[in-house]
């Protein structure tokens, strides 16, 4: 009997497919954010609010998770945004191949923002790395302040928490601060956005940070083959 | 219950070195999970016992190390092990600290014969 040093990351399968998706995804340009929620938080109606203030400046799509049906697909698409649904069968998360996969029946060449909504699960989506761009969560007001740290692993993951159904507090007895300052303990970095799809609020300020983000992204993109040009000029002239 | 996805991929991990090393039977296989992933010991366990029926690893025993999570807060240099819950913010300063360790999913070794 021989023992092997293995010394390998377990989800470096996932890993290698969600780098090849995103070389897809920037090569064509394309803004990606995963949406990640515990079941009934309201991804789909803030992507829905989301959509409908940005579909007159970008090219939207959206790939939609689910165990079951087309749903959420068929309430994108009455949008007049392209959707395509994975439907998972028993699997409780998304991970790079399925996305892969579904890039062969869903074109992405065209689309400037894509959203993947990923199926409804605090717990598992937030291992696995698809090649998007930026991880959001939805995480909404009914739902109990202790859940950050109960399942602080998808909170600290997070780039952005909308903290939804705000117009419910009122009737959860929770305070908007306990619950601001729960997800905060467990993600510091995190840009928290209280938010209601019913009366508005806080939509136009997630989407305005949103915006920034793509913004950023594309100068970084800009910057990066500038000074690879100016590296390359560098060495020509090296060289010559 | 991703816990089976993550047991296949220990298991293709594992047979894909046994065929390098020319090994028809995989003995034992040591994990290290860190503390701060979404992943269950006991799940991971049970997956393992049946997903490794019929494969290289049909005899294999699993290791499973737990690794702390262990944060450094990058102003004033504290760190700190988590204790009954994770926090992320520094228990001196209060500033966010950065993981150190406690989000390993890895193998570390194979027992081949």
């Amino acid at each position: 009997m021989h023992r092997i040093a293995v010394d390998t990351n377990i989800l470096e399968a996932n890993e290698r497919i969600a780098e090849e998706n995103h070389e897809v995804f920037q090569k064509h340009g394309v803004f990606v954010v995963n949406l990640m929620s515990a079941p009934g938080a309201g991804k789909t109606s803030v992507l829905e609010e989301t959509l409908r203030r940005l579909r007159g400046q970008y090219h939207l799509g959206v790939i939609e998770g689910d165990l079951m049906t087309t749903l959420d697909a068929d309430r994108i698409q009455a949008l007049g945004v392209p959707a395509f649904q994975i439907t998972t069968g028993t699997v409780c998360h998304l991970d790079a191949r399925m996305v892969h996969n579904a890039l062969h029946g869903f074109k992405v060449d065209d689309l400037q923002l894509l959203f993947i909504e990923n199926v409804g699960n605090l717990v598992c989506p937030a291992e696995f790395n698809l090649g998007e761009d930026l991880k959001v969560m939805v995480y909404s007001t009914v739902e109990g302040a202790e859940k950050p740290k109960k399942y602080p692993l998808m909170f600290h993951e997070a780039e952005a928490v909308l903290l939804n159904k705000t117009d419910l507090l009122p009737y959860s007895g929770v305070a908007l601060e306990e619950l601001q300052r729960n997800v905060h303990e467990v993600s510091p970095e995190a840009t928290i956005f209280p938010m209601s799809c019913r009366t508005g609020e806080g939509i136009d300020e997630w989407i305005a940070w949103l915006i920034g983000r793509m913004n950023q992204r594309s100068a970084d993109v800009a910057n990066n083959s500038a000074s690879v040009t100016e590296g390359g000029g560098i060495r020509a002239h090296l060289e010559g | 219950m991703h816990e089976l996805a993550i047991t296949q991929g220990i298991l293709e991990i594992a047979e894909r070195e046994a065929a390098k090393h020319d090994s028809s039977r995989i003995k034992a296989i040591k994990l290290q999970v860190g503390e701060f992933t979404g992943v269950v010991k006991e799940a991971l366990e049970f997956s393992f016992e049946v997903i490794k029926l019929g494969t290289l690893a049909e005899q294999a025993s699993l290791e499973i190390e737990v690794v702390k999570l262990r944060q450094r807060c990058p102003a004033c240099d504290e760190i700190f092990v988590a204790k009954d819950r994770f926090d992320f913010l520094c228990p001196v300063c209060s500033m966010p600290a950065e993981i150190l360790s406690g989000r390993e999913l890895r193998i570390e070794w194979i027992d081949l014969e």
